[in-house]
């Protein structure tokens, strides 16, 4: 076998050399261009200021956020994409960016131009009996076989959609067939389409501009003829007409169940030193305008002259009322406006979006690299370390999203299932970057690519249920426990994934390639005295490099994946039994109970308990490096179930809804596990890795 | 018994053992969305065989250990294990310490399964109690309120009512013929259109009540409820007798706050079917409820009721607030703020202020606190001497590579042996 070492290519010819040690710093700045360009600061083009807009703070689900978040969130949820494309581009030209509206400006549309929304092609319907049913045949714009509708196609429909959802109301939220579960999500999507409408023109005007001025100029005498009429004197009923129409309607409208839920509430409190809280729709705004204390309140103003001339595509009168509305709305609600401008920047820049491409691409190089590991070891190194960098620049990005989100938030990183994937694959971006710097093989940097894509991924999916950084329960509201517990049994979590990850490496590389039994070659050992060097002095490392050269160091790749495994699989062991007992304790001060056989605690128990049987099959001698491997492996179903299975019982206090197309994705990834781990378990004869040990077995006893 | 010894003190049984373990939790939780969490918890986790019954059948065949049976043998193994092989070195002081913790949990959790006791309080705004009630234990309660400062209270528990025989006891003023009983039941009165009676209504000529305040009233019995939400509200048909002499037939139920009157010998009764009740000889008083929403949501943002404890024996009254996750803890007792549920909260600001507490009595509750810190200190202790050794190997082998091959191997093997020993 070493034999085989001493033969690697010659060291590349020297402009050989300079390319493969250049390319991985290319692929580093040509990601460092794009995340410089992504994250530097922009300012709105001239016409109408949208990104000064979006950026204006309004109430909704109970938080301050941007109109963008209300736009984006809506958007989402409707259309399951974050902006609406203008035409339509087959996917496989990637490099053609498509024309779209951003969610901003959707919603500005939504709101003051409705007419023109009702053209968009936002409602998507998939489920073809739903399309039979509504006689919708051909009708819509279809993308990549999903079907997308404009509100004017459905309008006439509606009756008929609110009848059947109504009827699948009835049925329990669990038992509801795929046809009724669209027709609700249609149904909801119509519903927040049209609430949309009247966040900021009330739907008892249509010039809002103009019938403002009208209502402010009625104010004065209507309140005289009122005050007359209190005390049975004749007073002027023209006048008291004119007022008490638009008022009775805002009075009526201020108090409508939807505000805060399904729209925002546009209008700031009037006393901010009272109740901070208590931002209104704006039949709330018209009412405080005609308020003696408020007269004139002057968002209501600059809300109503900025709906009429977007509509009238007067940019410059928009943009002269929203610039005196944000300066009037900085004297009084600093904070707020602080907020709504950095959860814009943060929509704007979208840092997991950009670190899921990095992530992905870096993958595919370090792929690469593991694959020509011993065939082509200097571009093998090359990829690797291009692979690395990437990886590093992604990491960064992902870090920032995540402290960003937890700064906007005021809190620890995990408060969801959406914020749990993101840390989760943060964790093991992290884990992963720990061992490629221990091992320079290429596979710690794979793991944490690979990771770091899929959790991004699945978190992306998970954001199009609606806000992600929804208020927290009372239960659930306090930071000390966030902040250990959940921090700690997530990591659990991401280790264990990370340790199933590099056994799904190993029987890869075991079965299908030889590499397994072969030792680093030259460059990790060049690499593996850098590292003594760097540690041990400079000294130690020119020792140690004589050493290696032309020996080849001792330990098999096969090796040296088991001892990551082991030791990744004693983190778990240690994360998520201290996190699971900590949650002990936090429901022993919340209900009174240390365990209670909950789905969710239950789950976290599971994964402690296969981290702890891997733990002492090892040492027990029962299980050896494929066994532990195969355990890994199951690992990842028990993680996989204890993350979403037991949401999906849909019992007990823990559980964030049931979602059904996650279901099937849970089975496809359990089953494909499955199918791992009968690969780990066929005789090594049949390993690539493996085989030319099994024939010099016998030739060796027969010898 | 040396091979006994051997199997107890074994790897391979804790192996075995966790693997059952990790079974038996994972059907327990599927069997929730069936059976209920109480009904699953009781079934695997608190019991020593999970029993299996044949529809239509009355076997009961044990087809799988239960959480005690594991635990209990996981237990013995930890135990033994240590026992036999006990050796303070400084190699395995991480290991003992987590073991150790672990054995802590374990005791713990089983004397918390044994000794803790969890009762509800609920108390309107301004009123006081000096009681628990349980969560779904009913008891019949007949009250002797002839003393204006104490009721004397003398109770029959829900399984002797549940055998519908007649109850007689020296501490019983009457003689109580258990007519019938329902563990759970609906009862309304009877509707003046006789189509709106629902099927399986047992109508006011059948039931005969000659006493108390619920003649008039059907029984509509309703089907078992298993789940953490929701509990049975029991009734019964019961005549009180005093010798022979019948004092009249009474229809009791849960549902009823109030009690009803009976007239024993010219001496003044109440009588009640009502949740068991834990007296303590401090009360409390709910001075302010308070259920915040967040702004145009339904999601609570905070419960927290302002309270006055009172304890006359130990001249002790003071004020405090109870919220959620800051519970009061008095005399071996926690209370904790009860989260109400959306329909309740609704409900809940629209009336004056109420609210529940859970009442925990639970001796061991320190127990996990103390195995978390010793079971964590010891893994850390642990892999980081992993760690170390690791690190130190990886900086020396390739310096002395050649001359220590040899050692090296032989080191690895002693290690080898040495952890098998560890656990």
């Amino acid at each position: 076998m070493t034999t085989e070492h001493s033969q690697n290519p010659s060291a590349p010819s020297g402009l050989r050399a300079f390319a493969l040690k250049l390319l991985p710093w290319c692929f580093f700045a040509l990601f460092a261009i794009e995340v410089i360009v992504v994250f530097a600061p922009k300012s709105d083009k001239p016409g109408f200021k949208t990104r000064e807009f979006g950026a204006l703070p309004v109430l909704l689900n109970g938080r301050i956020q941007p109109f963008d978040s209300v736009g984006l969130n809506s958007l989402l949820q409707i259309r399951s994409t974050s902006d609406v494309p203008l035409e339509e581009i087959p996917s496989w030209q990637f490099w053609h960016h498509a024309k779209k509206i951003k969610s901003t400006d959707w919603l500005m549309e939504v709101m003051f131009k409705p007419q023109a929304a009702d053209e968009r092609p936002i409602f998507l319907i998939h489920h073809p009996d739903l399309l039979a049913e509504l006689k919708l045949g051909d009708t819509g714009v279809e993308k990549s076989g999903l079907r997308y509708y404009t509100f004017n196609q459905l309008k006439p429909l509606m009756t008929e959609i609110w009848d059947q959802a109504g009827q699948a109301y009835q049925v329990d939220e669990k038992q509801r067939s795929p046809l009724q579960k669209q027709v609700v999500k249609l149904q909801n999507a119509l519903f927040l389409y049209e609430n949309l409408k009247v966040a900021v023109v009330p739907p008892f005007f249509d010039n809002f501009a103009a019938q403002y001025k009208d209502f402010e100029k009625t104010i004065g005498p209507g309140l005289a003829a009122i005050e007359l009429q209190q005390v049975h004197k004749a007073y002027d009923t023209n006048a008291l007409d004119k007022f008490w129409v638009p008022v009775s309607a805002a009075f009526e409208f201020s108090t409508n169940q939807y505000a805060g839920r399904y729209y925002p509430m546009v209008v700031p409190p009037p006393d901010p030193n009272q109740n901070r809280d208590n931002w209104g729709n704006i039949g709330r705004g018209l009412l405080d305008v005609a308020s003696e204390k408020n007269r004139g309140y002057q968002p209501v103003r600059n809300y109503a002259t900025m709906a009429t001339a977007f509509s009238a595509d007067d940019t410059a009168e928009f943009n002269k009322a929203l610039v005196e509305y944000k300066s009037w709305l900085q004297q009084k609600f600093a904070p707020e406006v602080k907020k709504g401008n950095e959860e814009f920047f943060f929509n704007d820049t979208k840092p997991f979006l950009h670190a899921t491409i990095m992530y992905i691409f870096a993958f595919v190089l370090a792929a690469f690299s593991l694959l020509t590991f011993s065939a082509l070891p200097n571009l093998s190194e090359s990829l690797r370390k291009s692979s690395c960098y990437i990886v590093i620049l992604a990491g960064v990005v992902h870090t920032f999203g995540l402290i960003f989100r937890m700064y906007l938030e005021g809190r620890p990183p995990v408060t969801n299932l959406y914020s749990s994937a993101i840390f989760i694959g943060w964790g093991a971006m992290i884990l992963g970057l720990v061992l490629e710097r221990i091992y320079r093989v290429g596979i710690g940097v794979a793991v944490a690519s690979l990771a770091g894509f899929v959790t991004l991924l699945i978190a992306h999916n998970l954001a199009l249920g609606g806000d992600t950084m929804e208020m927290m329960r009372a239960v659930l509201d306090t930071n000390f426990w966030l902040a250990t517990h959940v921090v700690v049994v997530t990591l659990g979590y991401a280790s264990t994934f990370v340790a199933g990850l590099l056994a799904i490496i190993y029987v890869f590389l075991g079965v299908f390639t030889p590499l397994l039994s072969q030792k680093p070659t030259a460059r990790t050992s060049a690499a593996l005295s850098a590292t003594v060097g760097l540690v041990a002095g400079p000294k130690a490392g020119i020792h140690m490099a004589s050493q290696l050269s032309g020996q080849g160091s001792q330990v098999e790749l096969g090796k040296s994946l088991g001892k990551m495994v082991y030791g990744i699989v004693c983190f778990a062991t240690l994360f998520s039994f201290v996190g699971t007992v900590l949650g002990g304790i936090w429901a022993d001060q919340s209900w009174g109970r240390f365990w209670g056989w909950d789905p969710k605690e239950n789950g976290a128990l599971i994964i402690v308990l296969w981290n702890a049987i891997i733990l002492h099959a090892r040492w027990g001698g029962m299980i050896r490096e494929r066994g532990l491997m195969a355990m890994a492996i199951f690992g990842n179903i028990v993680t996989s179930f204890s993350w979403f299975g037991v949401n999906m019982l849909g019992v007990g206090l823990h559980s964030y809804g049931f979602m059904d197309a996650a279901f099937w994705w849970l089975i496809a990834f359990d089953v494909s596990q499955v199918l791992l781990i009968i690969l780990t378990v066929i005789p090594t004869r049949y390993w690539h890795s493996f085989k030319r040990d099994e024939r010099t077995i016998p030739t060796a006893v027969a010898a | 018994m040396n091979k006994l010894i051997k199997i107890l003190t074994s790897l391979r049984l804790t192996v075995v053992c966790l693997c059952f373990g990790i079974a038996l939790v994972f059907i327990g939780t599927i069997a929730q969305v069936d059976e209920g969490l109480y009904q699953a918890q009781n079934r695997y986790f608190r019991s020593l065989l999970v029993f299996w019954s044949p529809t239509g059948s009355h076997l009961h065949i044990p087809i799988f250990p239960g959480g005690y049976l594991v635990g209990g043998l996981l237990l013995a193994n930890l135990i033994a294990a240590h026992i036999s092989r006990f050796k303070l070195t400084k190699n395995k002081i991480g290991i003992l310490l987590a073991h150790f913790g672990l054995i802590l949990l374990f005791i713990g959790q089983f004397a918390t399964d044994i000794f803790s006791h969890e009762s509800a309080m609920r108390l309107n705004e301004g009123e006081s109690k000096n009681y628990s009630e349980a969560f779904r234990e009913t008891e019949l309660a007949i009250v002797d309120t002839s003393d204006t400062n104490t009721d004397r209270v003398i109770a029959v528990s829900e399984s002797l009512l549940a055998e519908k025989k007649t109850i007689q006891s020296d501490k019983l003023p009457v003689t109580i013929n258990v007519k019938n009983f329902w563990p759970n039941a609906n009862l309304f009165r009877t509707p003046a259109i006789a189509t709106n009676i629902p099927q399986g209504t047992i109508l006011p000529k059948d039931l005969g009540v000659t006493g108390g305040d619920l003649d008039g009233y059907c029984v509509m019995p309703q089907p078992l409820v298993t789940d953490t939400e929701h509990r049975n509200i029991p009734a019964a048909l019961v005549e009180f007798l005093d010798g022979d002499k019948s004092l009249g037939t009474y229809l009791l139920t849960a549902a009823l706050d109030a009690n009803q009157t009976l007239d024993i010998n010219g001496k003044p009764y109440e009588v009640a079917l009502r949740f068991e009740r834990e007296y303590y000889p401090f009360s409390l008083t709910l001075l302010k409820a308070t259920h915040e929403k967040y702004k145009g949501t339904d999601v609570p943002k905070n419960f927290a009721s302002r309270i006055r404890l009172e304890n006359p024996e130990k001249h002790e009254a003071r004020e405090t607030v109870i919220y959620m996750n800051n519970p009061l803890r008095y005399a071996g007792l926690t209370f904790f703020q009860y989260q109400m549920d959306p329909l309740e909260m609704s409900r809940a600001t629209s009336d004056a202020g109420w609210s529940t507490f859970q009442v925990v009595r639970n001796p061991s509750w320190l127990t996990p606190y103390l195995a978390c810190v010793l079971v964590a200190l010891g893994l850390i202790i642990q892999f980081m001497m992993h760690l170390l050794n690791f690190a130190t190997k990886r900086r020396n082998v390739p310096a002395n590579a050649k001359s220590q091959k040899g050692n090296d191997a032989k080191k690895q093997n002693v290690k080898a042996t040495q952890e098998v020993t560890l656990s």
